[in-house]
């Protein structure tokens, strides 16, 4: 196969991730590195080097109608960085060590996990229990915008959200994803936040973290051009269009099908690391 | 989107007037990086579309396409590799500099702890980016 071929059949592929991934609010960060391993044979590092570059993209793209919504929580989501930036650097190092096919079961876990949580409904809590004393020293409550105005919210387990978060930083180091699904239990489940909360402040921290880890790969060579350009330029269109075609309305078919090809991935992935093919 | 405008400063002092900046930032970044990527894509596919993929073994990027100063010094050679993997540095930066930004707004509103912890998250990025050791 040609340079040119193979750019071609990438930036379909990422179009058709972004776009599904947008359409679902699962991110497609999750398929690219499976689709470019398992379907063209590319080396799990440069993968993982070209998702990580996707994945910065869509959430800072993302962000940027987010952040003028005025759901973001800007202290939580720095608060929360910290761990997940330190769990990148984390992961970013340990990958030097972790044999790809142990990785590769690992993705397929994480696969399995997401398309399981595709289909559970978000957690119904209140968000006006008493706070977190920590919560209060941090001065992580705050108000979002209802439609009888703006409504305070307290914060929950800010310990063990903050842990949840190192994962989601390691996660996201070693295998090259956004890990919104880890983010969004961390302030959904753990910390109780308001739905539209934790998304959006999920996203706005999703670029970072990857950024984090996407400095040191860059530095290991993990980042080649001919693979990044079109997986970063495909994946950032799907992405946009799909936020354009449908903003919040998700049909239960798309959602579906995105989580029949996650799952078909991971058995694929599981399979491969198994069987030691990667 | 029905949700009412928020007014410009919250109960918090929250300042939404930093956070559009921040959101425009973000958005120009990207636009910027994408724009950088597609031309030194289209130049790599033009000299070496018809090469052999050979991307099945992990052989590591040059050490030309590796560091931030030499990126910056093969793009502005003209070398299409090195002008997209400029592009991507851009893209990479993107986050960064939200963090920057925010740090600013917090040493504006003189919040003593959000200062220190925004730091370090810099720190953590830069030191990534400029070292790339984890």
């Amino acid at each position: 196969m040609t340079i040119s071929l193979l750019a071609l059949l990438l930036a379909i592929g990422s179009f058709g991730a972004g776009l599904l991934g947008a359409l679902t609010g699962l991110g497609g960060g999750l398929v690219i590195v499976p689709m470019m391993t398992l379907l063209f044979h590319i080396d799990l590092r440069y993968a993982i080097g070209a998702s990580l570059v996707s994945v910065i993209a869509t959430s800072s793209g993302a962000a940027a109608a987010y952040v003028r919504e005025g759901f973001t929580n800007v202290r939580i989501g720095i608060f929360l960085e910290v761990a997940t930036t330190v769990g990148a650097l984390v992961g970013a190092a340990l990958a030097g060590f972790i044999s790809t096919n142990a990785l590769a079961v690992l993705f397929g876990l994480v696969l399995l996990y997401t398309a399981y949580r595709s289909f559970s409904a978000p957690d119904e809590h209140s968000t006006d229990l008493p706070p977190d004393p920590l919560a209060v020293r941090l001065r992580l409550n705050s108000t979002y915008p209802t439609a009888g105005g703006m409504r305070p919210y307290s914060v929950q387990g800010v310990k063990s959200g903050f842990s949840l978060m190192f994962i989601a930083g390691v996660l996201s180091a070693l295998l090259g994803i956004g890990s919104g699904i880890v983010k969004v239990l961390a302030m959904d489940r753990r910390m109780k936040l308001p739905f539209k909360v934790s998304t959006t402040t999920s996203n706005f921290m999703i670029g970072v973290t990857a950024a984090a880890s996407a400095g040191v790969y860059l530095h290991r060579g993990y980042i080649e051009p001919a693979l990044a350009f079109p997986v970063m330029l495909g994946v950032l269109s799907g992405a946009l269009l799909g936020a354009r075609i449908l903003a919040g309305a998700r049909t239960l078919w798309l959602r579906r099908l995105f989580t029949t090809v996650v799952v078909v991935l991971a058995f694929e992935m599981l399979y491969k690391g198994l069987r030691g093919g990667l | 989107m029905s949700a009412p405008r928020p007014s410009p400063l919250n109960s918090e002092g929250h300042d939404y007037r930093v956070e559009q900046i921040i959101g425009r930032l973000l958005q120009l970044g990207v636009l910027a990086a994408a724009l950088v990527v597609l031309i030194g894509g289209v130049m790599l596919l033009i000299h070496s579309g018809s090469d052999v993929a050979a991307f099945q073994t992990f052989r590591g990027e040059s050490a030309a396409l590796r560091s931030v100063t030499a990126i910056i010094g093969s793009a502005f050679h003209g070398d299409s590799r090195g002008i997209v993997q400029l592009g991507l540095l851009l893209l990479i930066a993107t986050p960064v500099a939200r963090v920057a930004l925010t740090l600013g707004a917090f040493v504006i509103q003189r919040d003593r702890l959000y200062i220190f912890t925004t730091s370090i998250v810099l720190v953590l990025l830069l030191y990534g980016l400029i070292w790339g050791r984890a």
